[in-house]
């Protein structure tokens, strides 16, 4: 099994935030994968892909499945991660007040796509952007 | 305990979905979709105060069977269909955050902690 599939995810309208993470969540369950490797591929790319609409305007996903691992990459031309280390550490965000009241800005996502995913690559440049390759194994 | 028994105690209205008959064994609350999405449990109800599209899309990850807005919180019209298609149960209840989870948990619904 090969399967290539590639989303643009918009930041201009916060109600569709997590459609792709959600059509991965589809196309996974229908190809028959396991729910626990579901549910861990798609929570991960779910608070990726709400990173990128709330701290990067946006970007796109390319999702690579594979009889035995999920890749998910996730791209931004944002302000990019100055302190990674940092950014890893629960509760720590700099979510503006309005992003809190939506419901994000704990400062949970990358710990939770840390702890969801087997392998997690983050590439940052200031200025330029951010690539997130995540892999769950199956 | 099942969402019927929820909406039960809860004394919670049913905004949408028919399987009351679902056995819940877990349960969540919080206004932070995050801190939510930390902690997977097996067929978990969500309490929540925030309503908007990711309410339900962050229960849709965590395969989550039901979700109670407090405070008479009421979902608009795309979350419910959305949540129908997810074939989720939303309950609406009056009460506030703390009561509700207190008289779910008195009533034996635990954290899903083991
Ligand atoms: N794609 C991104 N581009 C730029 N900065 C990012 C990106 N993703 C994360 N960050 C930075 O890393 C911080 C931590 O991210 P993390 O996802 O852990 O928390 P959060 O998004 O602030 O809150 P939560 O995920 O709990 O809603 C963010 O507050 C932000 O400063
Ligand atoms: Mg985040």
């Amino acid at each position: 099994m090969n399967i290539q599939l590639h989303y643009t995810v918009s930041a201009d309208d916060f109600t569709r935030a997590g459609e792709a993470s959600g059509a991965v969540k589809a196309k996974l369950k229908q190809l028959g994968f396991r729910p626990d490797v579901i549910r861990k591929v798609a929570i991960a790319m779910y608070e990726g892909e709400i990173n990128m609409v709330i701290h990067a305007g946006g970007g796109v996903a390319d999702v690579d499945i594979e009889a035995d691992r999920v890749v998910v990459v996730l791209t931004d031309q944002g302000p990019g991660i100055p302190d990674i280390e940092k950014a890893m550490q629960e509760g720590y965000s700099t979510a503006s007040e309005t992003v809190r009241n939506l419901g994000f800005g704990a400062g949970m996502g990358l710990p939770n796509i840390k702890k969801y995913t087997d392998d997690l690559i983050i590439d940052t440049e200031i200025g330029k952007g951010t690539r997130i390759t995540m892999t769950v194994l199956v | 305990m099942t969402i019927a028994d929820i909406a039960n105690i809860l004394n919670a209205t049913v905004v949408c979905g028919d399987n009351l008959d679902t056995e819940v064994l877990g349960a969540c609350g919080s206004d932070m979709m995050s801190d939510v999405l930390a902690y997977v449990k097996e067929q978990a109800v969500l309490l929540t105060g925030l309503v908007n599209m990711q309410v339900i899309r962050t229960a849709e990850m965590m395969d989550m069977v039901c979700i109670v807005f407090v405070r008479g919180k009421t979902p608009s019209d795309e979350m419910i269909d959305l949540a129908k298609e997810r074939g989720m149960v939303l309950l609406s209840t009056e009460l506030r955050m703390f009561t509700a989870c207190g008289l779910l948990y008195s009533h034996g619904l635990t954290g899903g902690e083991q």
